[in-house]
């Protein structure tokens, strides 16, 4: 397996504040990856630095071999990272299906100027690109959901469309943050076949964040556990599950 | 003469009313043109028989003008979600670059020839002055990068008060009195044409993947850029492209009127615009273009209402109460309107069927 995505020595601050501190890492190629630690322990900052969001302080992000320290998000995605957020970030006043079509617009060919004036290769193009979208969302199950306003679909299916809207940019490793935040214990069993699926049927590398263990525990393959964004334990789930370190710091601090 | 062209235009109207009746059947007219045909061919025959006086037609045509303007800001403001409040800039470095072009040529042509090539000529010069405006709005978008809501708002309208500053100050474009003597010849008919073309080519921009990815930014700049689309260029796009209509607009109007003055292009004006697109709704062209006609007709009205309330009751107002009158309106239409006439809903008649072939 090679390594798609690779981290060396980064760390960010906020002012004063280390949020992210010397993060070393590789993500093999074909992985269910997932980062744990409690909250405020450097998770989200992590994925914004990989994305572009933020320009780390320290260290530098390779994906399949190349540099991408710094790069603009959108040059970050079209080279094949794609992700979701903790906070839903849905376009509201936008149809479910215009929210997936957002994430195709990079890969349109025809020019600006072809689809002022509608010509027949635009209109050709658009249509593959709305049977696209529509093919996905009816894999995820939001196919029924296609011409609705964005901001009327209830939050379980938020969560899910803002997969599929990652998912439409092809990528080649897909971020997701807290994916199961808020969900159910029955949706969480659902997210977890589908998770599954994302990588096998699509053949994407996943790069999850999760503060529930359990959840964690059921699909990774390999876990990353941190805490104060220092790096506290690496492994398969069987080892880092019963690393006493782990277990005082993120176990122990929930009970308390 | 004035027999032959009222045949050619009842012509125009049996054409126009049996592509309409058969648009199932073999006659493809698109529905909007037929329409459009139609819309046109009332006017023109209204306006032919004496019902519909000079005096009307130019409201029409200053609403037709104030259409282009109202669409083309709602693509910055409503679609692309960035808050302009310069808009009249753009357009009057459209007026003035078509204006001096025009000007300049038929002060040293003959009239032959400007009776045989003066349309195209006006055409170009028109596209030229919109190719300036767009040129303009592409520098313009530029600080859109990095300032947001009333920032943005705060340069946009120091941009539109330096064009109209500059204006009054080069001495070759008239300063203070104005660029005049330009050729007249905006009329009914080519403002029609250039309005429904501007509507068209929005329409179509809007409900394409350029459309969607500058609604986007609009929804939710991170995740538009996460999602691929380069926020960037986007934004400086969607500048560029409304100031060409504007500048369109801004030509339309100075050969219309034969004159472009600084003051026709300053901040009132750009407000007026706005507020067609607030009362309108963000976002639809719809809307933009029923406030556009609306509000027209109302500053006309209000203009002679003010008139007579001045001279015949005596009371001591001035034109400056349209101003507060809009800003009244306005309050109104966000208190029981928030979201403005249309919301974010458009016609029927202005949406592209997807599933058709
Ligand atoms: N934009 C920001 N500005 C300042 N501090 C921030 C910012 N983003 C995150 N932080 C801080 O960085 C730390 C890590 O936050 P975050 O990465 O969101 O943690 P997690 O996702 O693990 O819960 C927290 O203390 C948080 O308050
Ligand atoms: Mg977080």
């Amino acid at each position: 397996m090679s390594v798609l995505l690779s981290i060396q020595g980064m760390s960010h601050y906020f002012g004063g504040l280390k949020a992210v501190s010397n993060f070393n890492f590789d993500v093999p190629e074909g992985v269910i990856y997932g980062l744990i630690g409690p909250n405020g322990s450097g998770k989200t900052t992590a994925f914004n630095l990989i994305t572009g969001i933020y320009r780390p302080t320290e260290g530098r992000v390779f994906f399949q071999d190349r540099e991408i320290t710094g790069h603009k998000p959108f040059r970050i995605v079209h080279q094949g990272i794609a992700r979701t957020f903790q906070n839903l970030r849905i376009f509201g006043n936008m149809t479910v299906l215009d929210n997936v079509r957002v994430a195709r617009h990079f890969r349109v060919r025809s020019g600006l100027v072809s689809s002022l004036l509608r010509l027949p290769s635009f209109v050709r193009e658009e249509r593959e690109v709305r049977d696209e979208a529509m093919r996905l969302l009816d894999i995820m199950h939001l196919g029924g959901r296609a011409e609705e306003q964005a901001k009327n679909l209830p939050y379980g299916e938020l969560r899910r469309l803002e997969i599929v809207r990652a998912l439409a940019t092809k990528p080649k490793l897909i971020l997701l943050d807290e994916p199961a935040a808020g969900m159910n214990p029955k949706e969480v069993a659902d997210l977890m076949e589908l998770i599954k699926r994302v990588r096998d049927d699509f053949k994407v590398t996943v790069f999850l964040i999760e503060h529930h263990m359990k959840v964690v525990m059921g699909i990774c393959e390999r876990i990353k556990v941190i805490d104060f964004g220092e790096t506290i334990a690496e492994g398969i789930p069987a080892e880092v599950g019963r690393d006493p370190k782990v277990l005082e710091a993120y176990l122990g601090r929930r009970g308390a | 003469m004035g027999n032959l062209r009222s045949s050619r235009l009842v012509t125009v109207v049996a054409f126009a009313l049996s592509a309409w009746r058969s648009r199932r059947g073999n006659l493809p007219l698109p529905r909007l043109l037929t329409v459009a045909v139609l819309l046109y061919a009332v006017i023109q025959l209204l306006s032919r028989t004496g019902i519909l006086n000079g005096y009307f037609m130019i409201i029409i045509n200053r609403s037709l003008v104030f259409v282009i303007l109202a669409v083309s800001l709602n693509l910055i403001n409503g679609i692309a979600g960035q808050f302009s409040l310069g808009h009249m800039g753009f357009a009057a470095v459209g007026a003035y670059v078509s204006g001096s072009i025009t000007t300049l040529i038929f002060m040293y042509t003959s009239e032959q020839v400007a009776s045989i090539g003066g349309n195209i000529v006006f055409v170009i010069a028109i596209i030229v002055g919109g190719l300036a405006a767009a040129v303009v709005g592409f520098l313009i978008g530029f600080p859109s990068l990095r300032l947001k809501g009333d920032y943005l708002a705060i340069v946009t309208l120091g941009f539109g008060e330096i064009i109209r500053t500059i204006l009054n100050n080069i001495s070759v474009v008239g300063g203070p009195r104005g660029l005049l003597g330009i050729p007249k010849f905006s009329n009914f008919t080519n403002i029609f044409v250039f309005t429904f073309l501007t509507i068209v080519a929005l329409r179509n921009l809007v409900q394409s993947s350029y459309g969607r990815a500058l609604l986007s930014i609009r929804e939710n700049e991170m995740a538009a850029e996460l999602a691929g689309v380069n926020t960037t260029r986007g934004k400086v796009m969607g500048f560029a492209i409304g100031a060409f209509f504007a500048g369109v607009a801004g030509g339309l109007l100075a050969h219309l009127l034969q004159i472009a003055h600084p003051t026709q292009y300053g901040f009132y004006a750009s407000a007026l615009v706005l507020i067609m697109v607030y009362a309108g709704g963000m976002g639809s062209l719809t809307g933009s273009i029923i406030a556009a006609f609306f509000l027209t007709f109302l500053t006309e009205a209000l203009r002679v209402g003010i008139d007579q309330l001045r001279d015949r009751v005596g009371i001591p107002v001035g034109t400056e109460w349209t101003m507060v009158i809009y800003a009244l309106l306005l309050i109104l239409v966000m208190l029981f309107r928030t979201d403005g006439l249309m919301g974010m809903r458009e016609a029927k008649l202005l949406v592209i069927d997807e599933r058709k072939k």
